[in-house]
């Protein structure tokens, strides 16, 4: 009987699309923002998919095996030891940075009291590391590690710049996580007579992981895509640093350098393909990281 | 006088599959308050908002039926226009993050009117309407968010009252409210109903009692019971209303 | 023995903290020493108003205000671009976006943020300097190439920071603003993105961060001549650029020059962070 009616009778809901173009007519600003609003989105997803498609298009042809070789020379123009020395820096910023933003972090939300003056002070110098452009960081570390400390153009000079760098990303996602983590796991921890220590990394960490994880891979993406810091920090010599305190090139830096010189456009192209699609598998990886942690919280 | 402002018929609601409002048949007078009374989620504020089609917002939701105001179909009108017409006043006192003065403006402007001397009297008559001009009259150009929750209520009235609407909706205007500003709304709308066709969803069953003409007694998505305010809580003739009202649940 | 270690844990911790203030001091220390000896042997006016540059000349000039107009023109026209299609992108995933677009397009925009500056320089090199070039004259390398790319580059900064604001602004005044009539349009731009309005302007300052300090996608576009600017088609260099295309080879003052050319943007990127802080500390 009712779904009879149901059929029978008009059905409300939604504008139609007649009608919202009906009320749009009486309404001519209403329209021009609307329409205002479509452009300018339309406008930012066709610079996305054309800087992706142009790239792409451009670059695949030119991944070749020989952009693969183990050495360097202008033959091949290989990418090889500038992507194995992104590698390498990744891993030593990571070693420097992560336990030091985790570490701060626990201090910062387990430790100190809220409100202490050196608290403070601590979150105001890390807003002001993660505001100073990148190219400042490689003055700096110019300064301090390749002069001062007389390391010259190295891995170890840049991958300390570049720990420092994304320090404060590290803290912060740290800090964020830890303190999604509720106070009754810690309550529960304290009550079976665990220390602080204990609750700390026993239970706290282990729960805060997922974000953590999020925030160490969305430093690795600034270290992958890194350059104006790198370039008076660890030089430019297209090798696989043989230690730490040798010069190399990474990825970034080598495109950089193909494109500047004008000599290899083709295989500038195929470098930014793949560092292009490293970038779309670390922000991938990071979603899904952030989506298992949304995921953990309703449950 | 007593002629139909509002005639609701046959109209079922669905939020996905599920349905809160089952063959509602409902005709609201003019210049009388009515008010919609009813356990947590009984579908009185649902119907109310149906009036002025504010379910259109309302993602999945789907309703059929039919609804008029001076006979004529709300789905066949501008639904911006239809707002004009029905006002609304919310449970929670929303003012505007802006002045006084720009949120009672905000609906006038709305509907182009740019005069500065009109907006003017607009906002003065609005305000005395509401009952809240001689608290505000020399804080016109100060946030609204600075007044106190009766205040603000009082000004999301005006503001409602301001674009010169035929009917106002109040969806449990008080209950955010102290008593003392709850006393103040309700002299209002009897003030009110002068103009205006008012129907109102209270919680409150006194408040319904006090200053409705005419009452609905919703259960889960039906309406049990629709008459004259004082029949209803002096002789109901629903077994369940009855319970209702001498407080035996909800 | 627990309470040895749980206390020199706390002292771990505590030294790890220290950290970022003793990464800035460093960072403030090194950068001055070694910056201002050089504005006080130019002298500060000179440096800093200076409108010659010219360092391979005997005396050589040391005037920095042609890289000093060239970051805060190019800064003006990545805003001029970028700001107004970021805000009406963000309103748009905000408040028109269906939740099954918004799906695709919110990764699309950190995807934007994800590429490097060398790619968005070396797409400006390829793409953009030509299309300027063709369409508009000069040889391409310019003021404004260099805006339109820096304008992109800071559309994924102000597309998420004023989208996240939007949303945070309370579902009841869109509402309102509907209930009396008025058009999504209106509810949406009269009344939730003024209440939106201090985050949007923090995105926007994080825009003006993003664009000032930008190095290595200008130094490809911008055709780099220290010179005053001369035109929106002519070439520019900024303070960023100065560093990158000399300090390879400066030497002695040079060098010192350049290095106080980064205290100066350093003083530049301060002053912004300041305001940042100050803008989210009223929003609270």
């Amino acid at each position: 009987m009712r779904k009879q009616k149901q059929l029978a009778t008009p059905i409300y809901g939604k504008q139609s699309f007649l009608e919202k173009l009906i009320s749009y007519k009486k309404k001519p600003g209403s329209l021009i923002m609307a329409i205002l609003v479509m452009l300018a989105t339309a406008f930012t997803l066709f610079i996305i998919l054309y800087i992706l498609g142009y790239i792409l298009a451009k670059g695949i042809p030119y991944i070749t095996p020989s952009l693969f070789s183990w050495e360097y020379n202008s033959e091949n123009v290989s990418l090889m030891p500038a992507l194995i020395t992104t590698i390498e820096m990744t891993v030593l910023s990571l070693v420097i940075a992560v336990p030091l933003g985790i570490f701060t972090a626990i201090y910062l939300v387990e430790y100190a009291k809220s409100g202490n003056r050196l608290v403070k002070l601590i979150r105001l110098t890390t807003e002001t590391l993660s505001g100073i452009p990148s190219i400042i960081y490689g003055l700096f570390g110019m300064l301090f590690f390749v002069t001062y400390l007389k390391w010259k153009y190295s891995l170890l000079a840049g991958g300390l710049t570049l720990s420092i760098m994304i320090l404060p990303l590290i803290m912060r996602t740290t800090e964020e996580a830890l303190l999604a983590v509720p106070a009754s796991y810690r309550e529960a921890s304290f009550g079976l007579g665990a220390g602080r220590l204990r609750t700390v990394f026993r239970v706290v960490l282990p729960s805060a992981i997922p974000g953590i994880l999020a925030g160490v891979i969305l430093a690795i993406g600034r270290i992958v895509g890194e350059t104006a810091a790198l370039i008076y920090t660890a030089g430019t010599v297209a090798q696989v640093p043989p230690t730490l305190l040798s010069s190399g090139r990474t990825l970034a830096v080598h495109m950089y350098l193909l494109s500047s010189e004008g000599l290899n456009t083709n295989q500038a192209y195929a470098t930014a393909v793949v560092l292009l699609i490293l970038v779309v598998l670390i922000n991938g990886l990071s979603s899904l990281v952030s989506r298992k942690l949304s995921k953990g919280k309703q449950v | 006088m007593n002629s139909n402002k509002i005639s609701i018929q046959n109209v079922d609601l669905f939020y996905g599959t599920f349905q809160a409002l089952k063959s509602i048949n409902m005709d609201i007078p003019e210049n009388q308050v009515t008010a919609f009374i009813g356990p947590s989620g009984c579908g009185k504020s649902t119907l109310l908002k149906c009036l002025n089609r504010m379910n259109d917002l309302v993602e999945g939701c789907k309703i059929t039926g039919e609804i008029l105001l001076d006979d004529k179909s709300i789905n066949q009108m501008d639904v911006n226009l239809l707002r004009k017409q029905v006002g609304m006043v919310f449970q929670k006192p929303n003012p505007f993050p802006m002045s006084v003065y720009d949120n009672i403006a905000f609906g006038p402007r709305t509907h182009g009117i740019r005069s500065r001397v009109m907006l003017d009297e607009i906002v003065e008559k609005s305000l005395r309407d509401a009952a809240i001009w001689d608290e505000v009259k020399d804080r016109l150009n100060k946030s609204a968010l600075g007044l106190s929750g009766g205040q603000q209520q009082r000004l999301c009235i005006a503001r409602a009252l301001a674009v010169h609407p035929e009917v106002l909706l109040m969806d449990e205007p008080t209950s955010a409210l102290d008593p003392i500003s709850t006393s103040k709304i309700e002299e209002l709308c009897t003030q009110l109903k002068k103009e205006y066709t008012i129907v109102i969803v209270t919680h409150n069953m006194q408040q319904a009692a006090r200053i409705s003409d005419r009452t609905a007694f919703f259960l889960l998505g039906e309406a049990v019971e629709y008459t004259d305010t004082e029949k209803m809580f002096s002789m109901p003739t629903d077994k369940r209303t009855e319970d209702y009202i001498t407080g035996r649940f909800g | 023995m627990k309470q040895f270690r749980e206390s020199a844990m706390r002292l771990v911790f505590f030294i790890a903290a220290l950290t970022s203030i003793l990464a800035v001091l460093l960072i403030c220390v090194f950068l001055f020493a070694n910056g201002i000896p050089a504005m006080s042997k130019v002298g500060f006016f000179d440096f800093i108003l200076g409108e010659n540059w010219a360092p391979q000349d005997v005396p050589p000039s040391f005037g920095i205000l042609p890289m000093i107009l060239g970051s805060v023109y190019i800064t003006a026209g990545a805003l001029i671009i970028g700001v107004p299609i970021g805000i009406l992108t963000a309103v748009f995933l905000a408040k028109y976006c269906p939740q099954r677009a918004h799906r695709i397009l919110k990764p699309a925009v950190d995807l934007l943020a994800g590429i490097p500056s060398v790619v968005y320089g070396f797409f400006g090199l390829v793409v953009l300097v030509p299309f300027v070039r063709d369409n508009f004259g000069g040889d391409g390398s310019s003021i404004l190439t260099a805006s339109i790319l820096l304008g992109i580059m800071i559309l994924p900064t102000i597309v998420s920071v004023s989208e996240s604001a939007i949303r945070a602004v309370p579902q009841e005044y869109y509402e309102n603003a509907v209930a009396l009539g008025a058009t999504h349009e209106r509810a949406v731009f009269r009344v939730v993105l003024p209440a939106a309005k201090s985050g949007v302007f923090a995105s926007v300052v994080l825009g003006v961060g993003r664009a000032i300090g930008e190095a290595m996608a200008v130094i490809m576009v911008a055709g780099n001549q220290a010179r005053m600017p001369a035109g929106l088609l002519k070439g520019i260099r900024t303070l960023t650029t100065n560093i990158v295309t000399e300090m390879g080879y400066a030497a002695d003052l040079h060098r010192e020059v350049l290095i106080a050319t980064g205290v100066v943007l350093f003083v530049f990127i301060l002053i912004i962070n300041i305001s940042f802080s100050l803008i989210k500390r009223r929003q609270k």
